[in-house]
């Protein structure tokens, strides 16, 4: 198996690796580039926690290979934050408990600030549907959605 | 927030019972929290694990040296790498479970693993190794199981109590309760007698399992580890490797749940017999396939259920039967819902037996208050089936039977003060329940109980000289517990929350914990905490009392600071915390106080819940429009994570019941060993999830605490067949209630 | 003298009592005797059990003081996740 070089921008910053052909988007992120933040929940794209964004869309990155994301631009839950300073959506977390375990959070807060960026004023319903593909096992949700309507209800606001 | 109902007057908090920001907060919305996958070393190897293909086999021989000739590969273990346990028939279980010796007794069984370089090399070096199996009959029904003729999954496992006569496979019985069933049944109205079955399901967390581990060649290790109990952890990885606890250190990391399912060790052992065989780090996670077919799901159930009642509603018999089967090994999981079952009923007449079947399935292990939803269910299903039969409130019947102080339970034990009748009265007069049921939906409630525990714990809480406070702990956080435990520590001394500091110590660090679980970390770490703070208080009374020059036991603590207590130990000012504390090294050295003891005096927790659904006649589909959870925390010390149990808790059982079962062939094999088809509850299938908090104080616990994170799943069960059976009109009697179940008995009715 | 009651199944290898009443001040001794009398307790004994005395639940703690005249409830050694 020969690796294959790609070149690619991760939360803004230019990056280089080497991947081999079989490698997933996530497998790199994690051990290439150190950045575990999206976690292995299942490895076949059902429950969300390796969520990240490539070129502005939300992608399950275990279903995407290393070798695809060349010339692309992938955010994922390192780049939320600016500096030291929490997005709104992170402190919402905080603030209003959206968190048990936590190992759901990374992917459920990339796929809810895409869902903001498009949609400044989602209904409950939408929130719901749009983190439809995120599981989350201990929380029930309730303070999920009510912590992605409290970040709305900031971001618009402010 | 309810207010609660007891005669006590309440305990005015200054900390307790508010909500700040949790301490790991940060750290979980960034990214930067460090999971069991989380951690790499130099140098470091991959692990797979290779699984039998087979429900029961004979292993035959296993030649690994395919395996071992593979470039990259560094280490290849089988069950001769593990000195065989004896004298712990237990501990040799699950030994047996981490690695099949002779015998492979389910789909999914550990036969080999493999380290090497990368990911990709042991997964190919996985598949080179050679098992040769003799495969055996199989059973993985439990009714079945226990048939004369059934398959025999393992022999010898039978306990001394299982009556002769009965198939290999029944390990134990038991019995509780009191009163006469024939005179109990005869002053009955309506007697009901049903049968229930539930599949097995799994806990579900996100995070599968997952270790680094190391051990050098004078038989010391270190593993990390997503654990719910790294003493228990470390004790185990001992003994199933033949080594010394003390040389083990085990690390916990962040943990992506676990919600019982990680108070066992399958991967752990392995990934250290690896390390110790290769002499590098070993990394195992398991997949989500694994974590389906080789980790520890709930038992699977029959159940009969057989209660009567009077035409006014009182209940005067109940009797269960409850047939558990908790995989190829022993677990005495039907005894808790044995006692548990009718734990909510005040009954002159009660009796339950519990039964343990073997089976061909993974080896059972704890899913929030094991064995008690599914006893639960079989007994709330019944009474509403009887309150439907005679016209009959299902509240007001529960009211009317409800256990309260003084009752004697259907285990024997009679209860202190409890909160069940205040959380019926808190549903009674809720407008989830004064709203009428709107038409085309239906309504359920259903009653719930967990017995929480106490337990071995250690805390040292240690005074910085800048006055801040670090509590050292030895219990995993799965659910905020760290928050609450600072609230405690701060309540205690009287500084502010955000001086304290909690984390969680590794083996090495401190004495002996037990695991998270029981619902017993907030109730006993918490007591221990408010023990070592005490203990820290009298350290520093006494340091002031030698500043001003006075007997220690005229100095009291108020407000964060040494008081004189009384007109007569003198005037001085208060002399606060951190003033003690920046004199310590003058005054006699570092302040710390310790509490290190077995907590007892866990009070139980009843929950309540009430559930609207609309049912698609057509799909069989389920709409939960609304749901209601009620239960006594005993005092909420942080009220969003009290919250957060709760509404989880209730959506896990709402899964047991819509949708989750482990799916089996006729070869004994798991059909949906992923997520796409072991549908757990999802954002869009439910409604916002309303907490409501009822504080009826436990005696034991000097705020009054009762461990909460348990009762939660019990009810829903019974709470959601409840509601459906209406909806539909007929009663479901199997779970999960998935849409096809719910067809069929439509077009029964 | 403390009276202890037997869950069902135990019952069989006390002559079938769901009540005794032996001289017990300690969880430790109360096991000790209750072996001692009953030698076919001692499987579920070893096992694990946890003990109730007057309504509050003691897992496992030898010591624990028992009072002339409480009421004692022998369970099953318990489980949670």
């Amino acid at each position: 198996m020969s690796a294959i070089a790609v070149t690619t921008t991760v939360n803004g910053d230019p990056v280089q690796f080497l991947t081999d052909p079989g490698e997933t988007l996530l497998d790199v992120l994690r051990y290439k580039l150190n950045l575990m933040g999206a976690k292995e929940g299942c490895g076949t794209g059902d429950c969300g926690s390796c969520t990240v964004t490539l070129n502005g869309r939300i992608v399950c990155s275990c279903l995407v290979l290393g070798a695809e994301v060349d010339g692309a631009e992938i955010g994922t839950i390192e780049g939320l934050a600016d500096g030291p300073n929490l997005h709104p959506l992170q402190q919402a977390f905080i603030d209003h408990a959206a968190l048990q375990c936590g190992i759901c959070t990374p992917g459920i807060l990339v796929a809810s600030k895409t869902l903001l960026d498009r949609n400044p004023d989602p209904s409950e319903e939408e929130i719901r549907y749009w983190l439809a593909g995120n599981l989350c096992r201990c929380t029930g949700y309730d303070k999920i959605i009510r912590a992605v309507q409290a970040a709305a209800a900031t971001m618009r606001g402010a | 927030m309810t207010m609660a109902l007891d005669q006590q007057p309440k305990r005015q908090f200054k900390y307790v019972g508010t909500r700040p920001p949790r301490p790991d907060g940060i750290d979980k919305v960034t990214g930067r929290a460090q999971y069991g996958n989380d951690l790499v070393a130099p140098g470091m190897l991959w692990a797979k694990i290779l699984r039998s293909p087979h429900a029961h086999a004979k292993i035959v021989s296993i030649d690994t040296s395919a395996a071992e000739a593979l470039a990259g590969v560094k280490a290849v273990v089988t069950a001769r790498d593990f000195p065989a346990i004896e004298g712990d028939a237990g501990m040799r279980d699950v030994q047996l479970n981490c690695m099949a010796d002779t015998h492979v007794w389910y789909e999914g069984h550990a036969v080999a693993a493999v380290a090497a370089t990368s990911d990709a090399l042991a997964r190919q070096a996985v598949k080179l190794i050679r098992v040769v199996y003799e495969i055996l009959p199989h059973v993985t029904d439990v009714d079945a199981a226990m048939a004369p003729n059934a398959p025999l999954v393992r022999e010898g496992q039978a306990m001394e109590n299982v009556p002769a006569g009965m198939s290999a496979n029944v390990t134990y019985t038991s019995e509780f309760g009191h009163g006469d069933l024939t005179s109990g049944f005869a002053k009955a109205d309506l007697v009901i007698e049903r049968v229930f079955k539930t599949a097995a399901t799994h806990q579900g967390y996100i995070e599968p399992h997952a270790c680094l581990a190391s051990m050098s060649s004078d038989g010391r290790g270190e593993l990390w580890t997503c654990t719910q109990g790294h003493f228990y952890f470390r004790t185990a990885c001992a003994a199933i490797l033949g080594i010394e606890a003390s040389g083990l250190r085990v690390t916990a990391s962040e943990i992506g749940g676990g919600f019982g399912g990680k108070t066992q060790v399958w991967a752990e052992p392995v990934a250290l017999a690896l390390a110790k065989k290769s002499g590098k780090p070993v990394k195992l996670t398991m997949t989500r396939d694994e974590v389906f077919r080789g980790t520890g799901p709930t038992v699977t159930t029959s159940m009969t259920c057989k209660i009567g009642m009077t035409k006014a509603g009182r209940i005067t018999a109940g009797e269960a039967t409850l047939r558990y089967s908790g995989g190829a090994y022993h677990t005495g999981t039907c005894d808790m819902g044995a006692m548990a079952g009718f734990a909510a009923y005040d009954l002159d007449v009660v009796r339950t037996y519990g039964w343990n079947v073997l089976t061909n399935r993974p080896k059972e292990i704890a899913y929030r208050a094991p064995g008690a939803p599914q006893a639960i269910y079989a007994v709330e299903s019944t009474i509403d089936e009887l309150c439907q039969k005679l016209n009959l409130d299902p509240l007001d019947v529960r009211i009317l039977n409800a256990a309260r102080k003084g009752t004697k339970s259907s285990y024997g034990v009679v209860f202190e003060d409890i909160g069940l009748l205040e959380a019926l009265h808190a549903a009674k007069t809720h407008p989830h329940w004064t709203t009428p049921v709107a038409p085309g939906t239906s309504r359920g409630i259903a009653c719930g109980f967990w017995f929480n525990f106490g337990g071995n714990t250690c805390v040292s809480l240690n005074i910085g000289t800048d006055g801040t406070v670090s509590v050292s702990e030895g219990n995993p956080d799965i659910g905020g517990s760290r928050a609450s435990i600072a609230l405690m520590a701060a309540e205690e001394l009287g500084v502010p929350y955000e001086t304290v500091r909690v984390v969680i110590a590794d083996t090495a660090s401190l004495g002996y914990n037990d695991n998270t679980d029981g619902s017993r970390v907030t109730f006993a770490v918490g007591l221990a905490t408010i023990k070592a703070a005490i203990a820290a208080k009298t350290n520093m009374m006494a340091r002031a009392a030698q500043v001003w020059g006075i007997d220690p036991e005229a100095v009291e603590w108020v407000d964060g600071a040494a008081c004189p207590a009384g007109p007569n130990a003198g005037k001085f000012p208060p002399m606060t915390l951190a003033e003690i504390a920046a004199n310590s090294f003058s005054t006699g050295g570092p302040i710390a106080g310790h509490c290190d003891f077995q907590a007892d005096g866990a009070g139980v927790s009843f929950g309540v819940h009430i559930a609207d659904v609309k049912m698609d006649m057509e799909t069989g589909k389920t709409e939960l429009l609304r749901y209601t959870v009620f239960q006594d925390a005993g005092k909420a010390v942080h009220p969003d994570y009290v919250e957060g149990q709760m509404q989880g808790g209730a959506v896990q059982g709402i899964g047991m019941a819509l949708n989750e079962e482990y799916i089996y062939s006729d070869k004994g094999t798991i059909l949906n060993a992923g997520f796409l088809d072991y549908r757990i509850p999802v954002a869009s299938d439910l409604p916002m999830i309303e907490a409501v908090i009822l504080e009826i104080p436990n005696p034991g616990h000097p705020y009054g605490v009762r461990g909460v994170g348990e009762t939660p799943i019990c009810p829903p069960l019974a709470t959601m067949a409840n509601a459906i059976s209406r909806g539909i009109g007929a009663r479901l009697y199997e779970l999960p209630m998935s849409p096809p179940r719910v067809l069929k008995a439509i077009k029964g009715a | 003298m403390v009276k202890v009651a037997l869950w069902g199944t135990l019952r069989q290898y006390a002559d079938g009592l769901a009540e005794v009443e032996v001289e017990a001040a300690t969880f430790k001794q109360l096991l000790d005797v209750l072996s001692a009398r009953y030698p076919g307790l001692k499987p579920q004994i070893a096992r694990g059990v946890s003990v109730a005395i007057d309504g509050r639940v003691y897992r496992e703690a030898w010591f624990t003081p028992i009072k002339p005249g409480s009421q004692v409830v022998l369970m099953p050694y318990m489980v949670g996740g």
